[in-house]
Parts: structure tokens; C-alpha cells; sequence
């Protein structure tokens, strides 16, 4: 058991990226807002599809609301839905 | 009675005094149900980030307010018939931000750039200042050279 602790521990060092921590969650977080735009163009690619959670580290909760601004700002043609 | 963020656009064609009366219906029609407008915004005519309608730019309101659901399906119906409203959204939110949204704020931003027009405008002044002047500018400068260079050709001729 300590054995396979030890193992991965080492194998973790070498690839050791702290995880960043959720921009919306805790103190002096900001709030999402679909009117926003600006904040909402970080959480889109280039071509305007939404990023991952799993590359911008919004978590799950935020990641879901994050969405909904998107696609709300979206509808009212304050963000694009496809840029060519 | 619930509180609710509604927002709609409006077709670029109109005027503005034209989208201010609009909107002034479209509240009369809370405030006659008995809700109320807690706030409201004029976003202006922005440019939209798609065509909708074969419109490119559009007028946009805000409204936060308050009124029962029977009220806000008749405001969501007369909106549909409109046909200058070409879009809207409205959704429930828990309580009302006293402050202006960030569209306004933002708008607050491009006042300075603004200021920065206006000395653009000086730059009317600069009307010669803006690219024509530029161009003269190295001519100026390259007849000083000249000058430069034909006096030291009489000095030498003067030796």
C-alpha cells in the first residue's frame, strides 16, 4: 500500500500542474450575467463554442449556470452563435 | 407578483422617440395590471452579432419588473404581434440590481472614447493634422533638407 502511495506521488511530481481553482466560486468571485458579454467571450472559443470545465476549471455548478448566460446572451444576438 | 428581467429588440428602422413610445406601451401594460417597473434601460442601437430578420442593428430595452404571470403572458403575446420587436427575452430573477447593468456601464466607457473623439475633432483642427498632414510632414522635411543642403553647396562655392 505504501508502496503504490509512494508510486504515485512520483509519478505525479513530474506532471505537477496545481489544479486552478473555479473563477466563480468563493469569495470576491464574479457573477455570471448573460449580459456580460465580455466575461462570457473567456468561457467561448474562437469560433464562439463554449469551453470545456475541464479546460477553463469552472466547476460542474458554475460551468452549468455559465451556459445558460451563454446561451441566453446568444438568443439575443449579444454573442454569436458561429463565427466563420 | 415576481420579479422579472425583460429584454427586446427592437428593428433598426424606427427612431429612438419611436422605441421609447413602444416601450412606454409595453410597460403600461404592467403597470395597468397593477405590477410595477422598477427599472429601466435604453442599450441604444447596437449592432447585433447575427442578422435577425435581415437586420443587422437593432434597439434595445430593458425592463426590470414585477408582475403576476397572467400579466406577463399578455406583455409576451402583444410583443409577439409587434412586428418592429424582433426578439425578446424575459426571465424571472430573485431580485432587482439598483445599480446599471453592465451594458451600461460599458456604454459609460465608450463616453470617454467620446472624449477621445472630440479631440479627434480638435483633430479637425488636425483635419490637416489627421493623414494629409502626414503626408506633409516629410515633404516639409525633405525641402529643409534641401535648404539644408543647398546652403552648404553655396558655402562650398562661397570657399
Amino acid at each position: 500500500m505504501t508502496q503504490l502511495e509512494i508510486k504515485r506521488e512520483a509519478v505525479r511530481r513530474p506532471f505537477g500542474r496545481r489544479r486552478k481553482s473555479c473563477p466563480f466560486s468563493g469569495p470576491n468571485a464574479q457573477t455570471i450575467d448573460y449580459k456580460d458579454t465580455k466575461l462570457l467571450a473567456r468561457y467561448t472559443s474562437e469560433r464562439g463554442k463554449i469551453v470545456p470545465s475541464r479546460i477553463s476549471a469552472v466547476s460542474a455548478k458554475k460551468q452549468r449556470e455559465l451556459a445558460v448566460a451563454i446561451k441566453r446572451s446568444r438568443f439575443l444576438a449579444l454573442m454569436p452563435y458561429v463565427t466563420s | 407578483m415576481r420579479l422579472y428581467e425583460s429584454v427586446f429588440i427592437a428593428r433598426q428602422d424606427i427612431s429612438s422617440a419611436q422605441v421609447e413610445t413602444m416601450a412606454d406601451e409595453f410597460a403600461g401594460i404592467i403597470t395597468e395590471a397593477g405590477g410595477k417597473i422598477h427599472k429601466r434601460e435604453y442599450w441604444g442601437l447596437r449592432s447585433l452579432a447575427y442578422r435577425i430578420k435581415k437586420n443587422r442593428k437593432g434597439h434595445y430595452i430593458m425592463f426590470n419588473l414585477e408582475t403576476d404571470a397572467a400579466t406577463l403572458k399578455e406583455y409576451e403575446r402583444i410583443m409577439g404581434l409587434n412586428e418592429d420587436v424582433l426578439r425578446f427575452l424575459n426571465i424571472r430573477i430573485e431580485e432587482v440590481d439598483e445599480s446599471p447593468s453592465i451594458i451600461m456601464q460599458n456604454k459609460g466607457d465608450r463616453g470617454d472614447r467620446g472624449d477621445r473623439g472630440d479631440r479627434g475633432d480638435r483633430g479637425d483642427r488636425g483635419d490637416r493634422g489627421s493623414r494629409p498632414p502626414r503626408a506633409e510632414a516629410p515633404k516639409a522635411e525633405a525641402p529643409a533638407e534641401d535648404k539644408a543642403e543647398a546652403p552648404a553647396e553655396d558655402s562650398k562655392t562661397e570657399e
